[in-house]
């Protein structure tokens, strides 16, 4: 489990809030998250991330998905067994989906840098 | 779901779950498929719903049915290039059988009746279709192809095109409910 997965779960955030001051890098240093995609789901539906951090989207299944921003702000198709990108721009609570399969959906919580 | 869309949706799961002789009260059970017969059925019933997508592609201008529609192509196919390359791999000559065959007639006819539809006739019949076979090849997939399929990787592929269909078969009863 990553630093930024563990630090979303709410009743650890405070215990937490030490280690990841000290651990984080500052300002300016984006991370990539590596996310799978996988059974018709999005396997990490409740991610937390920093604006300027990038997603990397990996399809494991063996139809492609989209990840689709509900705002537009992404849309990107991943073909089966590839990966794809995005990067985070705006801070808030992205909620995307999959516009092929519309019953798969999930939400990135994105912290101002 | 009103009560006539529920009552030909019924009647619409029978028709085609007799392909599988999985009708209750059927009077002989279907012998167990074997794994080139088991390929045929699932790389069959992919083709037949590719083609009633494509039916769908030609007659509807429901933007809903055509992505609908257009999901359809994209999946079937998808799953049907893994099964080729599967069966290539395992160097088994798919088989055909006799739940291939009336799943073909089945959906021949369907079409048939398809076709003679148009506007928003044509999308209810669709979508309806679209929700019971879909239904259908879940069934039969749960409880006859996966159970009975011996190869380790036909079976994890089986299970993988469930899945697939399970969503199918939601979205269409979902589309269902919007196609007036
Ligand atoms: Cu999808």
């Amino acid at each position: 489990m990553t630093r930024r997965q563990a630090s979303a779960r709410r009743p650890l955030a405070l215990a937490y809030c030490a280690l990841v001051v000290a651990a984080w890098p500052g300002p300016g240093h984006a991370e990539t998250l590596r996310l799978t995609i996988e059974n018709m789901a999005f396997a990490d539906a409740l991610a937390s991330a920093r604006v300027g951090d990038t997603i990397e989207w990996s399809n494991l299944d063996i139809v492609a998905h989209t990840v689709t921003a509900r705002d537009g702000s992404f849309d990107i198709v991943i073909l089966p067994g590839k990966t794809g990108r995005t990067v985070l721009r705006k801070a808030g609570k992205a909620t995307f989906y999959c516009r092929y399969h519309s019953s798969m959906a999930g939400k990135i919580d994105i912290r101002p840098d | 779901m009103d009560i006539l869309t529920t009552v030909r949706h019924a009647a619409a799961t029978a028709f085609v779950l007799a392909a599988f002789g999985t009708t209750p009260g059927s009077a002989q059970p279907a012998p167990k498929p074997t794994d080139p017969q088991i390929a045929h059925i699932a790389y069959t019933a992919d083709d037949i719903d590719i083609k009633n997508a494509k039916l769908a592609l030609e007659k509807s201008r429901n933007k809903e049915v055509r992505a609908f529609a257009d999901d359809m192509v994209r999946d079937h196919t998808a799953v049907n290039v893994r099964a080729l390359a599967l069966v290539g791999k395992l160097k088994v000559t798919p088989e055909d059988n006799p739940t291939s065959q009336s799943l073909v007639k089945q959906q021949d006819a369907e079409r048939a009746k398809l076709a003679s539809l148009s506007g928003s006739a044509f999308d209810k019949a669709y979508v309806a279709n679209e929700a019971a076979y879909h239904g259908a090849v879940n069934g039969a997939l749960e409880t006859t192809l996966i159970p009975a399929s011996q190869n380790a990787e036909l079976k994890s592929l089986l299970q993988s095109g469930l899945g697939i269909f399970q969503e199918h078969q939601k979205h269409a009863e979902h589309l269902a409910t919007l196609v007036k």
